[in-house]
């Protein structure tokens, strides 16, 4: 793999469509933004002269303020834009609203979304580059790359990286976009979830399933633990939050088959003895803030080189 | 008296046995005679390219016409006329109108207003239950007295095994068939495409297969145990099409269709064209490669009764949401017959007179209608295709008043000449023929 010098796309929407050689580029460039972030005066020019509408369609408090921030330090002239649920709320049609923001000229868009595809859509009209900050359950790239950004700190490398992901797979963009960022990358990847929440087509992909968390932590040098919703918690998908706490938790005793280095991520927000416990959530394994700190350095390098690599400073 | 001949054509009628060159008379809208060098006196005499073939007129069963209702989608106008632009010359259409057609004065409507407005023939079909809400049965015989063909509660499946039970048992004292969109609601909940790897690589909610033929199997069940009529609608999973073998080889009553996006396309095109276009919604949704050859495998082995399209209008703006929020289905009358030479005869997988029996003989037996062959002094009902010609779709020019299709563009072999309906040319193909109709 050589690393790019400039990303082939105009837009981010996924990681699928992304070569090694571009996440690695993304990856170098995060590292460079994270120095910023290091220094007395956290601001760069980059951006200057550049407007980025952030179009949330779901509420989002993490993603939303990771990438305010990353505009805010390089310099970009920065607007949001909330609504809740879709623009057919409003009896407008996602070109409506499409074709509104574009008016105003922006040069990126940066874009949440409950619906899977919604992204993608507004980028066969819009002449701004978009960013995908999560489209329904289908992709959340710049949190795989954030995540690779983390595993590449501590590990030094994403290639023959045993990574564990566990949780509610079936409902997780951050599943889908981990999965195409780590075995593009070369990391083995092994799944474990409930049968109920475990999504069709993994093996296909090149990932080891199981259903037996034991199984799946075992020797694991990360593990990634995934948010299961409280509203799956009764009926269909599962019976109740302390079943799944038994055998799909993340517990201290679990810890000792991993490696002896594990590292244990998880994308935010935690329920706290349901799929983790506290004192694996703030042990030593744990590099949970260390993804919230790498998510604004990551983001920036997405806005930099999506601008085209270039600009002032 | 207006006479034409249709001199030494090539008429394939597997329901009358002909497949072969003919002289066919048209008399005052019906057909005079059928037979060899008959005497031309003073008919039009029309001559048509030796490739063309002539057939009974097609029967598109399972057609959204919108009117009453839905008029920016469809108007029996124009759905009749893209119907004609497509081949066929009688539609019979669904009761999901606004209001649904599940009273005889429903009904009545769209039968006037197809006489003053339609260029096809409109066979309306009536609803199984009131509203369509699977709570009670509709007055049947009257549904049946004001025109209805069949009863269905389309868009929706009918909801209980105790309310086929009864809607079998009760529209067989009236010779209708009960038509069912299988669907296992529990099963199927949000989904909004085929379950399996694509709808998880793009993380659409997935509707198994199995919601499809849970009910299959059942309403086999019910036509077994009333002796009832029962016809799929829009089959699309390889275990319906199991379960509807398995029925037959028992001599159960049971009849199937498919649509030519079930038998030409897999859900591998949702992830097309950069992905999420919303002309390849459709509910049932696009089944994987596996079920659709199993699709192409019962029309090729006769399991499979009838092809019909689940013309389904939608306007631009309704089809121009979000995914998961945009409406089920597409058009189908113009798309159906290039898509069944190019899929189907081209490749060898049916003969002629087969695709004939799929798309005329066959519809007209399952619902009872007349037509489906061409009968000395019956109306004269006739289409003329051309196997040969290349054929290049245009949404845009599509007839219909909605250009939802997944085929813009698409460059097929195979298409219509001419429509006759009632004796009368309703649709000239002027890419195809230079002469007069």
């Amino acid at each position: 793999m050589t690393t790019a010098t400039t990303l082939r796309h105009r837009h981010l929407l996924g990681i699928r469509d992304l070569e090694p050689g571009e996440i690695d580029l993304i990856l170098e460039t995060a590292l460079a933004m994270k120095e910023v972030g290091a220094r007395p005066i956290k601001k760069v020019p980059t951006l200057r002269g550049r407007t980025v509408v952030n179009l949330f369609f779901e509420p989002s408090t993490r993603t939303r303020m990771s990438f305010e921030l990353a505009e805010k330090r390089l310099s970009a002239d920065t607007l949001g834009m909330t609504t809740a649920g879709s623009s057919v709320v409003k009896g407008e049609t996602l070109g409506d609203t499409a074709r509104t923001i574009e008016a105003m000229a922006p040069d990126m868009i940066v874009m949440r979304h409950a619906s899977s595809g919604a992204p993608h859509q507004l980028a066969r009209v819009c002449r701004a580059s978009i960013i995908n900050a999560g489209d329904g359950t289908h992709e959340h790239p710049t949190q795989a790359l954030l995540d690779a950004f983390t595993i590449r700190e501590r590990k030094g490398t994403l290639a023959g990286v045993r990574v564990a992901i566990i949780g509610d797979l079936i409902h997780s963009r951050v599943l889908r976009s981990n999965v195409w960022l780590l075995t593009k990358m070369g990391a083995s990847v092994i799944a474990c979830a409930p049968a109920t929440l475990m999504p069709p087509g993994l093996r296909e992909l090149g990932v080891a399933v199981t259903y037996d968390i034991d199984e799946a932590v075992k020797g694991a040098d990360v593990i990634m633990m995934l948010r299961v919703q409280h509203e799956r918690m009764h009926g269909l998908f599962l019976p109740s939050a302390r079943e799944y706490f038994t055998y799909f938790g993340l517990t201290p005793a679990r810890m000792e088959r991993a490696a002896a280095d594990a590292i244990v991520m998880h994308p935010g927000p935690m329920n706290r003895g349901v799929e983790i416990d506290s004192d694996v959530a703030d042990g030593p394994w744990s590099v949970i803030l260390d993804q919230v700190a790498n998510g604004v350095a990551v983001r920036m390098a997405v806005l930099y080189l999506l601008a085209g690599g270039e600009g002032e400073g | 008296m207006s006479a034409m001949l249709l001199k030494s054509v090539h008429v394939i009628d597997p329901a009358a046995g002909r497949n072969g060159r003919f002289d066919v008379l048209i008399v005052d809208g019906k057909i005079g005679r059928i037979g060899r060098d008959l005497p031309v006196n003073d008919a039009r005499v029309i001559e048509l390219p030796s490739s063309f073939i002539v057939t009974p007129g097609l029967i598109d069963i399972h057609v959204h016409l919108r009117e009453p209702g839905q008029e920016h989608k469809e108007t029996i106008a124009t759905g009749t006329a893209s119907a004609v632009a497509g081949g066929f010359t009688a539609v019979a259409c669904m009761p999901n109108t606004d209001p649904i057609n599940d009273n005889a004065s429903v009904t009545q409507f769209i039968v006037k207003r197809a006489a003053e407005t339609g260029v096809a023939r409109v066979y309306p079909i009536g609803a199984v239950s009131l509203g369509s809400k699977g709570e009670r049965l509709t007055e049947i015989g009257d549904l049946r007295a004001a025109g209805c063909v069949a009863i269905t509660d389309d868009g929706r499946p009918v909801g209980t095994a105790l309310l086929m039970r009864r809607a079998l048992e009760y529209a067989s004292m009236f010779k209708m068939p009960v038509i069912n969109h299988c669907e296992d609601p529990s099963l199927k909940g949000d989904g909004v495409a085929h379950e399996g790897a694509v709808a998880a690589m793009l993380g659409l909610k997935g509707i198994p297969g199995a919601s499809e033929s849970v009910m299959v199997e059942r309403d086999v069940s019910m036509a077994e145990l009333t002796g009832g009529h029962v016809h799929v609608a829009h089959m699309s999973a390889r275990q319906s099409l199991r379960a509807v073998r398995a029925g037959k080889a028992r001599g159960i009553r049971v009849t199937a269709e498919v649509t030519p996006h079930h038998f030409v396309l897999t859900d591998e095109a949702l992830a097309r064209h950069g992905g999420y276009d919303t002309n390849t919604k459709m509910n049932p949704p696009l089944r994987e490669e596996a079920d659709r050859a199993a699709m192409i495998e019962g029309l090729r082995d006769g399991s499979i009764d009838v092809i019909a399209t689940d013309h389904a209008p939608h306007h631009a703006d309704e089809k121009a949401l979000e995914f998961d929020r945009a409406p089920f289905g597409i058009v189908g009358l113009e798309t159906a017959v290039s898509l069944c030479f190019d899929r189907l005869v081209h490749p060898g997988i049916i003969a002629l007179p087969r695709l004939v029996e799929l798309l005329s003989t066959n519809p007209a037996r399952v619902l009872g209608l007349p037509g489906g062959t061409l009968v000395e002094g019956e109306p004269a009902d006739i289409s003329i295709l051309a196997p040969d010609a290349s054929v290049t779709i245009h949404a845009a020019a599509l007839r219909s008043k909605s250009k939802n299709t997944p085929f813009d563009g698409w460059t097929l072999k195979g298409g219509v000449a001419a429509t006759i309906v009632g004796g009368r040319v309703v649709y000239a193909n002027p890419e195809l023929l230079t002469l007069n109709l």
